[in-house]
């Protein structure tokens, strides 16, 4: 954790924002568009959700252009459930993000899912108490991202298509750089920070810790319990499910069987009881056919 | 001596990494068999409704709940106490509450993420202040004749022990000082 010499009281610090995202390590973030949803992830044993108006498989089939949710139903479900209540922003439109922090969110995704309002620029996340997740395809955008303020980052994944493999290679590209940068010497990192188009400060931190300064959680295509143990034994720390619970057949027990498989990741025998008779898992999409990769959104 | 961190969900990572640096071997509890095989267990933050239901899955509810009344010393940090408290206002329905601890905690009672802050803590009889980090905090309401309260932030007590017991609404392993799990581990 980033030292911070702590003197008076103060909220909103990068301890703080960090915090949180350690407090959910371990655990799964689930999409909801409902409050009855949201009951439904918390009973199964969700550490947060995310509130938002469609699941990413519904924005794809719909097309147009996705904003932020209905403040309304935001407040409906931080009403329903005890647990943190995240919410989506567009990337770059920091008036969006202005409005979740007003409706007190707990973490506000800036999020590729929704449609860019900025084709130049993410949110600038100090200037929030609140603190931010961002998706990341590369180092080199993990770690704008967090010199951006980013206090999480989630490996993006193609959302809504309720396949893995896209997820699987954000993370391996990440967590593969991050290896490499740490057997780096001094003079190496240099060009490293110019070939990531990251700062030299926080290339000279990831090779000094071999991780990055902020939890990494990983989102995008997550839809069986062994989904989620593969991603976990990756490496990411925690996952988001989007489409995968609620557009399955039978979204609760699925829910619970995603929970315990994030806690259980490295035991085969209590995946493997944990992956029976859950029904359909949500209809999955081939890469190559999408019309839209959300996941080149952001920049 | 062989400390436990209670890994099924949040922040046991850290805790474990705090435990290696002052020298102490720590291992990660998931299943009963590790449970039994531990001298000290932290229970660590995360969230309590998870935490709780995951107990369940892997089986762990009684045989915690055993060695607790066996007087397994045992360190809750935020969610931790929430789940070692007698009494729980404002938790989610059918939560453990191991009652190890006879206090009342306000689940989430310093707010949301908004409200969550850092703060200087002054612990009673140590030399200078410890960095109190708190994240959606449990707010102890009371406690019992037998507890013992450690210290206080604003007359609410944030760091308390009763016999092999202690429990603090921060986060000691968000903080550069190692001095409350070597405190919890040196103890008697």
């Amino acid at each position: 954790m980033a030292a911070e010499s702590i003197s008076g009281r103060e909220t909103g610090t990068t301890l703080v924002k960090r915090g949180l995202a350690e407090m959910l390590k371990g655990g799964v973030i689930m999409d909801v568009v409902t409050p009855d949803q949201a009951k439904v992830a918390e009973d199964a044993g969700a550490v947060a959700v995310m509130a938002l108006e469609r699941v990413p498989a519904d924005i794809r089939r719909d097309g147009g252009v996705a904003r932020m949710s209905d403040p309304e139903m935001i407040t409906g479900i931080q009403q329903a459930v005890t647990i943190p209540v995240m919410a989506k922003a567009r990337i770059g439109h920091f008036v969006e993000a202005q409005i979740l922090e007003a409706l007190d969110v707990d973490y506000i995704d800036e999020s590729e899912v929704l449609t860019p309002a900025d084709e130049a620029h993410h949110i600038d996340k100090w200037a929030f108490t609140v603190p931010f997740v961002c998706g990341a395809t590369n180092l080199g955008e993990a770690l704008r991202r967090i010199s951006e303020g980013a206090c999480m980052i989630r490996s993006k994944g193609e959302a809504g298509t309720g396949n893995i493999v896209e997820a699987v290679r954000h993370l391996r590209s990440i967590i593969g750089d991050i290896r490499k940068i740490t057997q780096a010497d001094s003079a190496e990192l240099f060009d490293w920070a110019k070939q990531l188009r990251a700062p030299l400060p926080l290339v000279r931190e990831v090779a000094e810790t071999g991780w990055l300064p902020v939890p990494m959680f990983c989102a995008g295509g997550i839809s069986t319990p062994a989904d989620a143990g593969l991603v976990m034994q990756i490496g990411a720390e925690a996952v988001f499910v989007g489409s995968g619970i609620f557009k399955s057949s039978d979204p609760a027990p699925r829910a619970k069987a995603i929970v315990e498989a994030a806690t259980n990741y490295r035991d085969p025998h209590i995946l493997a009881k944990v992956s029976r008779g859950l029904g359909e898992p949500m209809p999955g999409l081939e890469i190559d056919g999408l019309e839209t990769r959300l996941a080149d959104r952001g920049w | 001596m062989k400390v436990g961190v209670l890994a099924l969900q949040g922040a046991f990572g850290l805790h474990e990494q705090v435990l290696n640096r002052i020298g102490v071997a720590a291992v990660q509890v998931r299943t009963p068999e590790e449970l039994a095989e531990v001298d000290r267990l932290v229970i660590p933050g995360g969230e309590s409704t998870a935490i709780s239901k995951l107990l369940d899955a892997n089986g762990l509810g009684d045989p915690l709940a055993d060695r607790l009344a066996d007087g397994l010393p045992v360190l809750g940090t935020c969610a931790g106490m929430i789940l070692l408290a007698a009494e729980v206002v404002d938790g989610y329905p059918g939560q453990h509450r191991f009652g190890a601890i006879n206090a009342t905690v306000r689940r989430n009672g310093y707010g949301r993420q908004s409200e969550s802050f850092h703060a200087p803590i002054d612990i009673e009889g140590w030399e200078s202040a410890f960095p109190g980090v708190f994240i959606r905090a449990p707010v102890v309401e009371s406690v019992g004749r037998e507890v013992e309260v450690l210290a206080e932030l604003d007359g609410v007590p944030v760091l308390c022990r009763q016999g092999p017991v202690v429990v603090s609404s921060f986060h000691p392993e968000l903080a550069e000082d190692d001095r409350v799990h070597r405190w919890f581990v040196e103890r008697e």
